[in-house]
């Protein structure tokens, strides 16, 4: 279901995306945005109610000109929360959304009842640099997205439309979101998370694709160093496009995780 | 008509294969290629060409910003227009610029034009540009969605930075100072004229429109192509209920002048080939980070200029038909460019009369041609209207004069200045 809820007196409104019911289930997405349907989305929702908001500046979702770094973010979902009458939820966050999910974390300890960061982005290795993904041609994009750049997940999300109408809409949607993007990833997605991530109290199960080639698995050992109580799971032949290239597997570990 | 000779500072000496071998001419162009030895020559020879333009008549001598870039040498224009201020003496010095939103804080450009202005008695053209994505985003590490507030309010201090007579506060969002104060102050008053050189943001012209600034088109596109530009800017002007004064309008166009058009092709083809197969290889994906032209640029479906296919692998006779060179004897010259000042409603033209790989001597034979035996063909070319952005130096009676070095005078003070006799501590 999807809906359209004001937030702050107006100064956002936001596009929601929900599914099924049960606890509560805070999903924030990647760079990318929400892509509908999301089987993965759809399954979590036959244990929760997953909510799914798209972050201002993404699809239907204004105000992202009050947005201008993750702090700012953070507070946008805290508020958000409010307005939903959630005083905590389980808090799932991809890519940038996990590096926005912590923030969340880190700023108020009470808000995530569990957390689960997957193939998060927030922290940078000197011997590890993430790829330039806002450079990288587009040609090049599944190989670093995907475990297999040949599968009909990876070909689904790279698809063009022949239509120059909507290839031109689809465009300027993908500016406008790498535009938002931009405010917490460029030019090294690292925007002090370091200094911030002792704070998170919550369970936390770091979940990655185990052949990502964005942000590689080695990057849970920085999560690990600075967050007190962390589970790792990785899953295999997955890329940092998890969710998209192994729904079943990423949605029975983050089951397992939050039923403990 | 007014005219600037233009320069790039391009390094001469980029490998025959490195279209095929190399990356990109810009943002990781490997520092290897880059020989100091060689660009100390070309610098001092790249000056030298600047001041044979003054002494051959150009009104104003121009240079820009690039980073990391391999045609464009110039990290620091001021420099570049720092060291012609000492050894020219008519031309006006016009810097298109300083990349005002990468400079923290921006005040040090309102100094730096400043000291420039001062240096030079007021011969300066300040060039504010937003710069390029290549520039801005990835060579300075700019948050492409937060440029253009930054850009704005940069402009906004640095204006009131020259203009505000008592020291102030500055309460910005990227910039906050407590005693803004400057020391020294421009000598043009209220401040030196604003060229606003841009690559087709729509956003730009109405910019330009609201401050009564100079718009300046920076492409290598040229003339034929450039025109779509142009219309939209004199499209904004008209809405806007702007004059439509081609004063207000400068562009950029390559240009090679020599005795016969034969002998042109001969000569410049290989330098223009150097230049569009070597210099602007550039990595599409550096062209236009995501945020830095705005949705309304965009939609208004203007191509990214750089990395465009229709620039490379062009032959002489298609960069002289479709007009990114205008090229031949002083005749063919005159008539095409006279054509295309006309079609622009140009009033300020910048000449790139070096490009490429192009050595001194046909550098110089070129800029000569030009200022004998074209330019003064043109000069009566919008004569109707009233130049409003070119700079008010002090006239020639009140201006310092560099003392003369080396050989016999070497050791010698400057002459004795009237303005400051009466004025020194001990007369």
């Amino acid at each position: 279901m999807k809906t359209q809820q004001s937030v702050g007196g107006g100064r956002f409104s936001v596009e929601v995306f929900t599914y099924g019911s049960g606890e509560p289930l805070l999903f924030l997405h990647g760079a990318g945005g929400v892509f509908e349907p999301d089987p993965a989305l759809e399954e979590l929702g036959r244990d929760f109610k997953v909510i799914a908001p798209h972050l201002p500046g993404y699809g239907e979702s204004t105000g992202g000109d009050q947005i201008d770094d993750v702090i700012d973010a953070a507070l946008f979902y805290h508020q958000l929360m409010d307005e939903l009458h959630l005083d905590s939820a389980y808090i799932v966050g991809h890519s940038m959304g996990g590096m926005l999910a912590a923030e969340v974390a880190a700023l108020d300890v009470h808000r995530a009842r569990k957390l689960v960061l997957v193939s998060s982005a927030g922290f940078w290795m000197e011997e590890h640099p993430i790829p330039d993904f806002f450079a990288a041609d587009p040609k090049d994009l599944p190989a670093l997205i995907f475990h297999d750049p040949n599968s009909p997940a990876a070909k689904a999300m790279t698809q063009i439309p022949e239509d120059r109408e909507l290839m031109a809409q689809m465009y300027v949607e993908r500016v406008k979101r790498m535009t938002m993007a931009g405010k917490f990833l460029w030019p090294i997605p690292d925007r002090g998370l370091k200094k911030r991530a002792y704070r998170i109290s919550a369970p936390t199960l770091l979940l990655w694709g185990a052949s990502d080639r964005l942000v590689p698995p080695v990057y849970m050992s920085v999560f690990k160093g600075h967050i007190r109580n962390c589970t790792e799971v990785q899953i295999p032949e997955a890329g940092h496009a998890v969710i998209q290239e192994q729904p079943q597997k990423f949605c029975a570990a983050v089951k397992r995780f939050l039923k403990e | 008509m007014k005219f600037t000779w233009f320069h790039l500072m391009p390094y001469r000496f980029l490998p025959d294969d490195f279209k095929q071998k190399y990356h990109s001419v810009w943002v990781d162009i490997p520092r290897d290629l880059y020989d100091p030895k060689i660009g100390h020559q070309l610098y001092n020879e790249y000056l030298d060409s600047l001041e044979f333009a003054d002494q051959m008549g150009f009104d104003g001598l121009g240079c820009n910003e690039h980073h990391q870039n391999g045609y464009g040498m110039m990290p620091s224009p001021n420099i570049m227009a720092a060291a012609m201020a000492r050894r020219t003496s008519r031309a006006n010095l016009v810097v298109l610029g300083n990349s005002i939103a990468l400079y923290n804080p921006p005040i040090r450009v309102a100094e730096e034009f400043a000291m420039l202005d001062v240096l030079s008695g007021g011969r300066l053209v300040a060039g504010f540009p937003v710069g390029t994505s290549m520039d801005t985003n990835f060579c300075y590490g700019q948050t492409p969605a937060l440029l253009r507030e930054k850009y704005q309010e940069a402009h906004d201090l640095i204006i009131k930075a020259w203009t505000e007579k008592d020291i102030f506060s500055f309460n910005g969002k990227f910039t906050q100072l407590r005693y803004v104060n400057l020391w020294p102050r421009p000598l043009q008053q209220p401040h030196p004229p604003v060229w606003i050189p841009g690559g087709g943001s729509i956003e730009t012209w109405e910019f330009c429109a609201k401050h009564d600034y100079q718009y300046s088109f920076l492409s290598f596109i040229g003339h034929v192509h450039g025109k779509r530009i142009t219309d939209g800017y004199w499209e904004t002007m008209s809405r806007l209920n702007k004059e439509p004064n081609p004063y207000s309008l400068g562009f950029v166009q390559t240009m090679a002048v020599a005795p016969t058009d034969e002998e042109a092709e001969r000569i410049f083809a290989p330098h223009m080939d150097y230049f569009y197969n070597r210099c602007l290889h550039i990595y599409s994906g550096f062209a236009d980070a995501p945020g830095y032209r705005t949705l309304d640029t965009i939609k208004y479906g203007l191509l990214a200029q750089y990395g465009r296919p229709t620039m490379s692998g062009l032959t002489w006779k298609e960069f002289v038909d479709g007009g990114y060179i205008i090229a031949g004897s002083p005749k063919t010259v005159r008539e095409r460019l006279t054509e295309a000042l006309k079609t622009l409603r140009c009033g300020h033209l910048m000449a790139l009369l070096q490009f490429g790989s192009m050595p001194a001597e046909a550098t110089r034979m070129s800029t000569e041609l030009f200022a004998r035996e074209v330019m003064p063909h043109m000069r009566g070319l919008w004569s109707e209207y009233q130049d409003r952005w070119s700079p008010h130096p002090l006239p020639a009676a009140d201006r310092a004069k560099p003392a003369p070095v080396g050989g016999a005078s070497a050791g010698r003070t400057s002459a004795p200045s009237e303005a400051l006799a009466s004025r020194e501590v001990s007369k």
